[in-house]
């Protein structure tokens, strides 16, 4: 599941999932919904990503931060996430496609996810809640 | 904001006095009005950025402060090299640079009344704006290098304007001390596309109309006269100032805990000045300056040639550009001594007044001009340094509006579209590339910029001087 929390000048993405990756993964969607409607961004092109980081919230801020990187140069937008994480690394697939004004309705850049209400944690339900605020 | 956490000095000075790990007081300069509207966030880290190493003076806020992250927008804080002071990548924000560059046009409103349907439309094609847009300038990594190093300086020597612009930029249009080396080359690649572009969010250009003269003769020494046509750009640094925000977040968050400092917050990631980490951040950061610096003129460049083709008795020059996202060396005096300090501004405009030895002759005897940003449908102001914002706020003044309402709720409120009309009804002119990013930047969903700018001038960080009505805005 995918999210945005309330942030005065900014927004903040929430990814909330039985596992470690998945909530990552969800946080890679909120991530998206900033940018566009990620339901009108075909996942047809892969992109593989890899970062580590000896935090785990750290390499939240990281995933998001490589993501944000890849569209930034490859004008592209992502819809649909595969995420893998062993200890300190992190390695993914991001599918999507190029940005396409006529068919995107997208509504802002984001500059970076930032350190702010940076989170990974596991709840008392058992799931895991991976969030930080991201600046656009 | 909870009043009891701060004590009314004057009408519109308010103290958190230094307790705790606090190095120094914390000031905010605002109403009544403005500070019941903060939130106690603002406080927290105005009271963080005062525990700093090597703070002076003291913890600052500006009358349109609202909660950011480590610093508050809004925020200044002066750091002594010689007290162990820091950098902080947090304290200069992702969109390093960012800043407001106003333009005068040598146009009347009745020059433009018939043609200003054409120069929105001229203006939106020709300038690169929205998700994703690329510029015409396509640079290697060397020329990008020549870029970082040499700012809007570079910029006027490939012809992107004339050398007489140079004197009306910040630092003459070339952050010295540089050094792209400590750029990394995700940070070069993002540039790649991206010179020239303006970006999206609350990035602009207006065309604008001077509206009201509060000062005549400083306004006759900035170039303002009542009816004249203005136009105003607010950028940064694009996607390089936001990688090199990204990468020295991280590398200053890792190296503070070896380096023994601890952070109330983890966006008030830094280093000590005189630290590897602080040293490369700051080459870095200038990098980031520089290429803002470069963006704003080849901008310039594009507007100069939109109006040229449709205004042919259009005489573009620079009335003055600053940025508002940074940290600088400068002299000030501090506890009665001239010290060279490193000044974070976070949202924040540098406003010296007269005398300054950093300011162009022009401007010499009457301070710098202050551009002050609003929203679409709202006024901006230019103000002037004052002689009394050297010793309140390190000569620090507000930069803008500031969001009163989150981009989420002001998607419930509003449709892009009807924010659209409504302005064309009111005499606006909107080309954006996003009808989503319309609604996100609604007038509403912003503070009374007037308010923020009575109380700038009211307790001495800047003087009213002019005030300008937007007639077309392109967005991002």
């Amino acid at each position: 599941m995918w999210e945005h929390f309330h942030h005065l000048a900014d927004i903040g993405v929430r990814g909330t999932a039985a596992t470690l990756e998945g909530a990552f993964e969800d946080a890679a969607v909120a991530l998206m919904a900033v940018i566009c409607n990620p339901g009108e961004v075909t996942p047809q092109t892969a992109v593989e990503i890899r970062c580590d980081a000896p935090e785990s919230d750290i390499l939240l801020a990281d995933w998001l931060n490589a993501l944000i990187y890849e569209m930034d140069v490859r004008k592209m937008l992502f819809s649909k996430f595969s995420v893998h994480i062993d200890g300190e690394n992190l390695s993914a697939v991001a599918w999507g496609e190029k940005a396409d004004p006529a068919r995107h309705q997208t509504a802002v850049e984001v500059k970076a996810a930032t350190y702010m209400e940076l989170k990974v944690i596991k709840n008392t339900d058992g799931q895991w809640i991976a969030q930080c605020v991201v600046d656009v | 904001m909870d009043r009891k956490l701060v004590k009314q000095r004057s009408e519109y000075k308010w103290l958190l006095e230094r307790t705790g790990k606090m190095r120094v007081d914390g000031i905010i300069y605002a109403s009544e009005a403005l500070i019941t509207e903060m939130d106690n966030k603002v406080a927290e880290q105005i009271r963080n950025v005062a525990s700093l190493p090597g703070i002076v003076a003291a913890s600052f806020a500006m009358p349109d402060a609202h909660w950011g992250y480590g610093f508050c927008i809004g925020g200044v804080g002066a750091f002594d090299p010689g007290q162990d002071g820091i950098i902080s990548a947090g304290g200069v924000g992702f969109d390093i640079a960012c800043g407001v560059r106003t333009l005068h046009t040598g146009l009347k409103v009745h020059d433009i009344e018939h043609r200003r349907t054409d120069i929105a439309d001229k203006l939106f094609r020709r300038i690169p704006a929205g998700v994703g847009s690329t510029g015409k300038l396509k640079l290697t990594p060397q020329r990008l290098d020549e870029v970082l190093t040499g700012g809007a300086v570079w910029a006027v020597e490939q012809g992107y304007g004339i050398p007489r612009d140079l004197r009306f930029i910040e630092s003459g249009g070339q952050m010295r001390g540089a050094d792209p080396a400590y750029v990394s080359k995700e940070a070069k690649k993002r540039q790649e596309e991206e010179m020239g572009t303006l970006g999206s969010g609350n990035h602009y250009l207006e065309v604008q109309q001077v509206v009201e003269i509060y000062d005549e003769p400083v306004a006759r020494a900035f170039g303002i006269e009542l009816g004249d046509i203005k136009i105003s750009i607010h950028c940064g640094s694009r996607g390089l100032g936001h990688q090199i925000g990204t990468d020295y977040l991280k590398q200053m968050t890792l190296a503070a805990k070896s380096a023994g400092l601890e952070l109330p917050e983890r966006e008030l990631a830094c280093a000590p000045l005189d630290s590897q980490v602080g040293r490369n951040y700051l080459a870095a950061m200038r990098s980031g300056i520089n290429c803002a610096l470069a963006n704003r003129q080849i901008l310039t460049h594009l507007v100069r040639e939109a109006l040229a083709e449709l205004m042919p008795k259009a005489d573009v020059q620079l009335l003055y550009d600053l940025s508002h996202n940074t940290c600088q060396e400068e002299e000030h005096v501090i506890d009665g001594k001239n010290k060279k300090v490193f000044v974070h501004r976070k949202g924040a405009t540098r406003a010296f007044g007269p005398g300054s030895p950093d300011l162009p002759d022009e401007y010499r005897t009457t301070g710098q001009p202050v551009l002050i940003g609003g929203t679409m449908g709202t006024s901006s102001y230019i103000l002037v340094g004052g002689p009394q914002s050297e010793s309140l706020s390190l000569g620090s003044s507000c930069h803008g509006a500031g969001r009163q309402m989150s981009r989420t709720a002001a998607t419930k409120q509003w449709h892009g579209k009807d924010v659209a009309r409504k302005l064309e009804q009111q005499g606006v002119l909107i080309r954006s590339a996003s009808i989503r990013g319309l609604a996100e930047e609604a007038p509403g969903a912003y503070k009374d910029v007037s308010e923020v700018v009575e109380v700038s001038h009211a307790a001495g960080l800047g003087t009213k001087v002019a005030k300008l009505l937007p007639l077309i805005c392109v967005k991002g």
